[in-house]
């Protein structure tokens, strides 16, 4: 009888274990967590890519309208695969796109621009990773939505999709 | 020949108490990034990662550092921006409150279990 209710346990036991570690195959290994409240926008100084003069966080977002930071780099093949999402995006008036070029070779990062064409209204340059740290970032490509109070409002790990675009477009309704 | 002496002893000295600063700040660095999880490379920490991610978040704990900033604010300042998940030792809040109170349950329920014990073998 100890024997069968021990037999019992162990069989339960293994499948308990067995739907835990089947179940965690289909999640992703990357832990986001979840920052439902708006967070401040982070202050600080960079170098514009292609007028190659300092500028600081206040005066990108110095206007009274909805930003999104992208960042980005030549070097990252999802960044390209989601550039006509962002130049897509960039045909909204009531939006401004900034480029966040993320430790790039700028003449790179410009040639990629020119062929690719620019949604950027500004391009700055985060040489050592530290500018997309403090927005919260993990990687690249990641995008910010910034309304108009200067608060992150979403945030988009991975490429943009079709998916995306439409909810940001409804956020700026 | 003298004054040459006093100033190589000066230069010597200010040397001295820069290396020992840098390396007060280095040694702050790495106990920051130690309790600090790399969240692209789970399962290593900031300090053991050698992911871009973790690459750049040494650079900033130093930076912040520079700028005059303590300990508990950098954990503050990095909690806002990526949860409480990214430090390895939490705080007490109603996410960890089993994290937190279930080893004193099982010493209070394990402590009571060996007292019954110990009363009764008395008896």
């Amino acid at each position: 009888m100890k024997n069968k209710i021990l037999f019992f346990v162990l069989i339960f036991f293994l499948s308990f274990c067995f739907l835990v570690l089947f179940k965690s195959l289909d999640s992703s290994s990357i832990y986001v967590p979840e920052k439902s409240e708006e967070r401040e926008l982070p202050e600080f100084v960079s170098t514009e890519l292609f007028l190659n003069e300092e500028i600081t966080s206040n005066e990108i977002f110095s206007g009274n309208e909805f930003y999104i930071l992208n960042i980005w780099a030549s070097w990252c093949a999802p960044c390209r695969e989601e550039h006509p999402q962002l130049m897509e995006l960039s045909k909204n008036p009531s939006l401004k796109i900034i480029g966040l070029n993320y430790k790039d070779d700028p003449k790179r990062a410009k040639k990629f621009l020119k062929e690719l064409g620019n949604p950027f209204s500004i391009t700055v340059i985060d040489k050592k990773g530290i500018i997309a740290i403090e927005f919260g970032g993990y990687g690249i490509p990641e995008t910010f939505v910034i309304n108009k109070d200067k608060k992150i409002i979403k945030t988009y790990i991975g490429n943009l999709t079709d998916d995306s675009i439409k909810q940001i477009n409804s956020l700026l309704k | 020949m003298k004054t040459l002496k006093f100033f190589f002893i000066i230069i010597l000295f200010l040397n001295i108490i820069t290396i020992s600063y840098a390396d007060k700040e280095d040694q702050l660095v790495i106990k920051i990034s130690k309790n600090l999880r790399c969240l692209i490379c789970q399962g290593q920490s900031i300090y053991d990662s050698q992911s871009d991610f973790a690459v750049s978040m040494k650079l900033l704990i130093s930076k912040k550092i520079k700028l005059g900033l303590n300990e508990r604010e950098i954990y503050k300042q990095l909690i806002d921006k990526y949860g409480e998940w990214i430090v390895y030792d939490t705080g007490l809040n109603k996410n960890t409150v089993i994290l937190w109170g279930l080893p004193v349950l099982l010493f209070l329920v394990g402590g009571a279990i060996i007292l019954k014990k110990l009363v009764f073998r008395k008896f």
